[in-house]
């Protein structure tokens, strides 16, 4: 799609094409011809390809730099480590993606079969896909609209081998926008589990959380819970902790009960993970009994919970 | 974070009147975060509509005289980025700013940040390295939590100037979290010297990015 017009309707509005400001939109006879209105196809293509996938989350943030693409890596390694569970990584953040290098497959390529992409595996029971694999370079940068990005989604979604898969996890850039709102209609059809927001303790962060749990209830996707991330440095010399970000509005705790959502958890600083993404390794591996860990399991614990929710008892006495 | 909160917009004459943070008016601010009712509310547009928006910010905002206009920018490089150095393009920007974190996985991001402002055009001003080292308040003792020395070897690689590290300081993000000014209140503190040093380095390397 070409520049489009300061007043633009949307290409799905009932005025598409027929606004005062489309005259002279390169688009306008496109839309005017109800196009932009009608359900995209690809939605019940995503719907039969996602019937092999039981399970579906969104990690979400409100801002940069709260470390959700290292949660969401964390996420899938930790699925991952039953061999019985398929977990399967989608990143779609086009213009920035680290899950590559999170998970250790820098300069991996993707390979075309007969039914498809192929993931690119880390183990047998954890595939990735991003468009840093679709890159020849680490120095390439993609620099696309908003239509260009949703339709290299929509190929995710649509085009990639997943197989059976018990977890899909995306991982989206910062924000509310294209990639969210696509990712979503995208999913319409073949339901989302819920999304896992990550955020950092203090105020600046919890605002735009809150935009973003506000988003979760305008397109309708449950929220699974909130994470706290870099909440508390513990001194390796002193073992003194400081607060870096300091939680002055009561943190996500404060938050998530005046907005009846869960926390799911809080992570405390550690420099090891930043040394374990850096190394493309599982932070899990090369520290498994720091206090950054615990915290991870647990929450990973809790998404399995929300996900799998176990039988009430009265239906086991009965069978 | 400039205690700006809560302000509204104002039409006059010649656009939008930014809203000025400090007694002085010395610096002024626009923002969407100006425009909308509620603060909780989510900012659901697709590019085309952030990308209006941000040309009527430029081109619809009574800045009056100014000696810098700083842009604050989210990650990426896709719509609000191209906006923006098309909206700026007519008036010469001097440059842009990277800022990263020290960890591999940040500087990743980073080049291909470089790599849009050598396809756009857009001279790179330096490079700064974010949250580089935290010095304990109790003991003192310095842990590199997001690593250490990523920005400036990245500077070094890319050929474009290191300007700065700035270390992690939690009276930084309480101050701006409590509208204080940081710049008053803690003089001592290294992120503050830091900051300096960048800002300086800036206003030196004016005169010859102009021309």
């Amino acid at each position: 799609m070409e520049e489009v017009p300061h007043d633009c309707p949307g290409a799905d509005s009932t005025q598409a094409g027929r606004g005062p400001s489309c005259q002279g939109c390169p688009n306008q006879r496109l839309c005017a011809s109800g196009a932009g209105a009608a359900p995209d196809p690809a939605i019940e293509e995503i719907k039969e390809k996602m019937k092999t996938v039981k399970h579906k989350i969104l990690i979400l943030s409100g801002k940069g730099g709260v470390g959700k693409s290292t949660f969401s890596a964390h996420l899938a390694h930790g699925l991952a480590e039953d061999e019985n569970t398929q977990v399967a990584l989608l990143d779609i953040d086009i213009c920035g993606p680290s899950i590559p290098k999170i998970m250790g497959l820098e300069g991996e390529q993707v390979h075309q079969s007969g039914s498809g992409w192929s993931p690119v595996y880390v183990e047998d029971n954890l595939g990735v896909m991003s468009v840093g694999f679709l890159l020849s370079s680490p120095d390439d940068a993609v620099i696309w609209r908003g239509p260009k990005k949703n339709g290299m989604i929509k190929q995710f979604l649509r085009d990639v081998d997943w197989g059976d898969v018990d977890y899909l996890l995306v991982d989206t850039p910062p924000g509310t926008s294209d990639e969210h709102l696509s990712v979503v209609q995208y999913l319409a059809a073949a339901r989302i589990d819920g999304a896992v927001i990550v955020t950092t303790p203090q105020e600046v962060s919890l605002q735009d959380v809150r935009k973003e749990i506000n988003f979760c209830h305008k397109v309708a996707l449950p929220v699974i819970g909130v994470v706290e991330n870099m909440s508390g440095f513990v001194c390796p010399r002193c073992k003194k902790e400081s607060q870096i970000f300091p939680p002055t509005t009561g943190g996500a705790e404060g938050m998530c009960q005046d907005l009846k959502v869960p926390l799911l958890g809080k992570v405390p600083l550690d420099p090891h993970i930043g040394e374990s993404c850096d190394k493309g390794q599982s932070f899990f591996v090369e520290a498994p009994n720091s206090p950054a860990t615990l915290a991870y399991r647990s929450i990973i614990q809790k998404i399995q919970e929300f996900c799998t929710p176990r039988q009430p008892k009265e239906d086991l006495v009965s069978s | 974070m400039l205690r700006a909160q809560g302000k509204a917009v104002h039409q006059c004459d010649s656009g939008w009147v930014p809203v000025f943070v400090d007694q002085e008016q010395s610096i002024s601010l626009m923002s969407v975060g100006f425009l909308l009712e509620n603060p909780d509310e989510a900012v659901v547009w697709r590019g085309p509509k952030k990308s209006a928006l941000i040309k009527q910010f430029v081109s619809d905002v009574a800045w009056g005289e100014l000696d810098y206009l700083v842009v604050d920018t989210p990650p990426g490089t896709s719509d609000e980025h191209m906006a923006t150095v098309e909206a700026l393009r007519p008036y010469r920007p001097l440059g842009a700013l990277m800022v990263t974190t020290p960890q591999a996985v940040s500087v990743g991001d980073v080049r291909r940040e470089l790599t849009f402002c050598r396809k756009t055009g857009l001279q790179v001003m330096g490079v700064v390295e974010n949250m580089s080292g935290f010095a304990c308040p109790h003991c003192a003792a310095c842990t590199n939590i997001f690593s250490r020395g990523g920005g400036e070897e990245l500077a070094r690689r890319a050929g474009v100037p290191f300007l700065g590290s700035v270390p992690l300081d939690p009276e930084l993000s309480r101050s701006l979290e409590e509208g204080r000014d940081f710049i008053q209140e803690f003089p001592k503190s290294p992120a503050f010297s830091a900051l300096t040093s960048i800002a300086r380095e800036i206003l030196n390397a004016t005169p010859a990015l102009l021309s």
